[in-house]
C-alpha cells in the first residue's frame, strides 16, 4: 500500500554534503577566475586612467590622444626643481634659459607626449585589413555556401579553414614578411637588387618585379586580412546559411537567376549578420602584434602616417606605428621607470577602452539587427 | 464534354536523389484549365514530381530525371537548352510554408517583375495591383503596400505568395501543400481562390487533405511508393476508384 507519510523526508535531503561541496568548489573557481580579471583591469584603470582622464573640465585629456609621440626630458633646474618635458618642449626650455645648466639630465625615449601616431597607425592597419579580409572572404563565403556542392573537395577546403584560424599569429607574421614584404609582384621601372624575379613589360622600361612591397601599411594589412580570414569567411557562411530556404526557393520558383537570388533574396538578409560578426574580428585585428612586427610597425616615427607624402598612394607603402607593437615596445624595449609608466599605462588604457568599445559596438548592433530581421 | 487541351505531359517518368529512386514510370497527361490534386501518403514522391514541373528540384544536388520525359505544350522541359528562368516564369510556384521575402508587400509582388527586367515603375503599378486582386488580397492590403510582408497573417502572407507567383501570368501554377500551415478559416479563402483562379490558369495542387482535393479539384491523382496508381477525375477518384489501393487511401482504411 502507498504510504504517503514516506514523501516527508527526515533530516537533510539526500547527498547534501556532496551537493555543497561541489557546489562551493565550482562555485570558488568562478569567483577565482572573475577575480584574476578584476585585478588585472583594476590595475590598469587604476594606472591608466589617470593618463587619459583629468579632474577638472573637459575630464579628458586630449593631448594624449592627439600629440605625437616624443622623447622625455627629466632634469633638475639649478633652484632643484624637477621638469618633465617632452623634446619639443624641452628644447624650448633650453632656448629660454640659455646658459642655464640642468642637472640629472635623464632621458626617456617614447615617454613624452601623446600617442597620436599608434592611435592612426592601428586604425589604418584595421581599416585596410578590414577591407581586405571582407572582400575575399564574403567572396569565399558565398561560393562555399550557395555554389559549391557537397562534396570530398570542399570539405577538405572547409576544413583547411578552419585549420587556417588555428595557426598561430606570428606565424601568419612570418608569411607576410615571406610573401607580402619580400616577394610579391610589382610594377616599377627600376627592380631591386634583390628582386626574385624581374620580368619586362614591353611598355616603356616597366619590369614586373618580384620584389614584395617592403615593409608597409600594405603588406600589414594584406597580413592581418589573412589572419581573420578563416573568422570572416566561417563567420559568414554561417550567416548566409541563416536565411531561410524559402528565400531561395522562391526567388528561384519565379524566374530569378542564382545570382539574382544571392544577390537581392540572400546577401541584403545576411549582410547585418555578416557585419556584426567582422565587428569582433576587428578587436583581434587591432589587437595582433605578431603580424605587423615584421610587415608593417615602426617603434618610432616622427610624423603621423599621412604627414610627408609626396602622393597619397604613398600611404600604402609607408610604415606605421601601431598600438599593441607600442604598447610592446614600451614594456620590453625601454628601460621601465616611474617616468615611463605615465607612457605605458595610458597606452594600455586607451588600448582597452578602444577593444571595449568595439566589442559592445558589435554587441549593441547585433541586438538591434536581431530584433529587426525575424522570420 | 469540352475537349481537353494537354498542359503536361508526363511520359514514363523515373527519378532519383543520388541514388535513392523516388518516382517509378509516371505517365500521365495534366489537362489545362482544370485543378489537378495529387494525393498519396509522404513520402509517395508526389511533391518531387510537383517540383518537376518547373525543375525547382535542380538545386538538390544529386536530383535527376532517370527516364521518361515531362512536356509542357511539347516542349521536353530538361532540354538541356532550356532558359530555365522562363520556364520559372511560365510555371510558378506556391510552397507549402509560406515564404514571403522579408520586403515590403509591393517589392514581393514586383520581385519576379523586376528580376525580369521589368522597372517601369507605373507599369509594375498596375502588374502589383492586378495581382493582388486576383489573389484577393488588394483590399485588406492597399492601404500598406509597403509596409513589411511580415505583418500580414499567415493566410494573407499565403495569399500574398499567390500573387508573386501569378504576377508574371504563368500557364501553370504548381501549389505544394498551400494551406498546410494554415487555419481552417484561411484555408477556405485559398480553396475559394483557387476555383476563382483556374479560369485563368492550370492548377496543380499537392495535398494531404481529401476533403480538400474532392472540394476544389477537377481530376485526383493518387500516388504511391513513387508510383502513380490511379488517375482520373476526381468523382470518380473518390466516389469509384477502381484500384484497391486508392479505395484503401480515400476511405481512410489505409494502413
Amino acid at each position: 500500500m502507498f504510504n504517503p507519510e514516506t514523501l516527508i523526508r527526515k533530516g537533510l535531503p539526500k547527498g547534501h554534503f556532496k551537493d555543497v561541496a561541489a557546489r562551493s568548489f565550482l562555485g570558488g573557481i568562478t569567483y577565482l577566475v572573475v577575480s584574476i580579471a578584476v585585478l588585472l583591469f583594476a590595475k590598469i584603470i587604476a594606472d591608466g586612467a589617470p593618463v587619459l582622464f583629468k579632474p577638472e573640465a573637459p575630464f579628458v585629456d586630449f593631448e594624449f590622444l592627439t600629440a605625437k609621440n616624443e622623447t622625455l626630458h627629466v632634469f633638475d633646474d639649478a633652484q632643484g626643481n624637477r621638469h618633465q618635458l617632452p623634446a619639443a618642449a624641452y628644447s624650448q626650455y633650453v632656448s629660454q634659459h640659455e646658459g642655464a645648466t640642468q642637472f640629472n639630465e635623464q632621458t626617456y625615449s617614447y615617454s613624452g607626449g601623446g600617442i597620436a601616431g599608434p592611435i592612426a597607425g592601428t586604425a589604418l592597419l584595421t581599416i585596410g585589413s578590414m577591407i581586405l579580409a571582407l572582400f575575399f572572404g564574403v567572396s569565399a563565403a558565398i561560393y562555399l555556401s550557395e555554389y559549391a556542392k557537397q562534396s570530398p573537395f570542399i570539405h577538405a577546403i572547409r576544413l583547411a579553414i578552419l585549420n587556417l584560424a588555428g595557426i598561430p599569429s606570428i606565424v601568419f607574421g612570418l608569411f607576410g614578411f615571406s610573401v607580402f614584404v619580400l616577394a610579391v609582384p610589382v610594377i616599377t621601372s627600376a627592380p631591386s637588387d634583390r628582386s626574385l624575379l624581374a620580368i619586362p613589360l614591353l611598355i616603356g622600361d616597366y619590369f614586373l618585379s618580384f620584389q614584395g612591397w617592403n615593409s608597409s601599411l600594405m603588406a600589414g594589412c594584406a597580413t592581418l586580412a589573412c589572419m581573420i580570414l578563416p573568422v570572416i569567411i566561417t563567420a559568414s557562411e554561417e550567416s548566409l546559411r541563416a536565411v531561410p530556404q524559402g528565400f531561395r526557393d522562391a526567388s528561384l520558383a519565379m524566374g530569378a537567376t542564382r545570382w539574382q537570388t544571392i544577390r537581392k533574396c540572400v546577401l541584403p538578409f545576411s549582410l547585418p549578420g555578416i557585419l556584426t560578426s567582422s565587428l569582433l574580428a576587428i578587436t583581434r585585428v587591432a589587437g595582433e602584434t605578431a603580424p605587423i612586427m615584421f610587415t608593417a610597425a615602426v617603434a618610432a616615427k616622427d610624423d603621423l602616417p599621412w604627414q610627408g607624402l609626396k602622393n597619397p598612394f604613398d600611404l600604402l607603402s609607408s610604415q606605421v606605428q601601431a598600438l599593441p607593437y607600442h604598447i610592446y615596445t614600451l614594456a620590453a624595449r625601454i628601460p621601465s621607470s616611474e617616468f615611463t609608466q605615465r607612457a605605458q599605462y595610458g597606452s594600455v588604457f586607451v588600448f582597452l577602452l578602444l577593444v571595449a568599445f568595439l566589442s559592445l559596438g558589435s554587441m549593441i548592433l547585433r541586438a538591434k539587427l536581431r530584433a529587426k530581421l525575424k522570420w | 464534354m469540352v475537349s481537353m487541351q494537354t498542359a503536361i505531359q508526363i511520359q514514363n517518368v523515373s527519378f532519383a536523389y543520388g541514388a535513392k529512386q523516388v518516382l517509378h514510370d509516371v505517365c500521365m497527361d495534366i489537362p489545362a484549365r482544370q485543378v489537378t490534386a495529387y494525393i498519396g501518403p509522404s513520402g509517395c514522391g508526389k511533391s518531387t514530381l510537383l517540383r518537376c514541373f518547373n525543375r525547382i528540384n535542380d538545386r538538390i544536388s544529386g536530383a535527376h530525371l532517370t527516364a521518361g520525359s515531362i512536356r509542357i505544350h511539347d516542349v521536353d522541359i530538361n532540354r538541356a537548352d532550356i532558359d530555365l528562368q522562363e520556364l520559372r516564369r511560365r510555371v510558378g510556384m506556391v510552397f507549402q510554408k509560406y515564404n514571403p521575402f522579408a520586403k515590403s508587400i509591393y517589392d514581393n509582388v514586383a520581385f519576379s517583375l523586376r528580376v525580369a527586367g521589368k522597372t517601369k515603375r507605373s507599369e509594375l503599378d498596375d502588374i502589383v495591383e492586378d495581382a493582388l486582386k486576383n489573389a484577393a488580397l488588394w483590399d485588406e492590403v492597399k492601404d500598406r503596400l509597403h509596409s513589411s510582408a511580415f505583418g500580414l497573417s499567415g493566410g494573407q502572407q499565403q495569399r500574398l505568395c499567390i500573387a508573386r507567383a501569378i504576377a508574371n501570368q504563368p500557364e501553370i501554377l504548381l501549389m505544394d501543400e498551400p494551406c498546410a500551415a494554415l487555419d481552417p478559416l484561411a484555408t477556405l479563402k485559398i480553396e475559394e481562390l483557387i476555383s476563382e483562379l483556374k479560369k485563368q490558369y492550370t492548377i496543380i495542387i499537392v495535398t494531404h487533405n481529401m476533403a480538400q482535393a474532392t472540394r476544389c479539384s477537377d481530376q485526383t491523382a493518387f500516388m504511391y511508393l513513387g508510383k502513380l496508381v490511379e488517375f482520373g477525375p476526381t468523382m470518380q477518384i473518390f466516389e469509384n476508384p477502381k484500384d484497391p489501393q486508392t479505395e484503401a487511401y480515400v476511405t481512410g482504411t489505409f494502413g
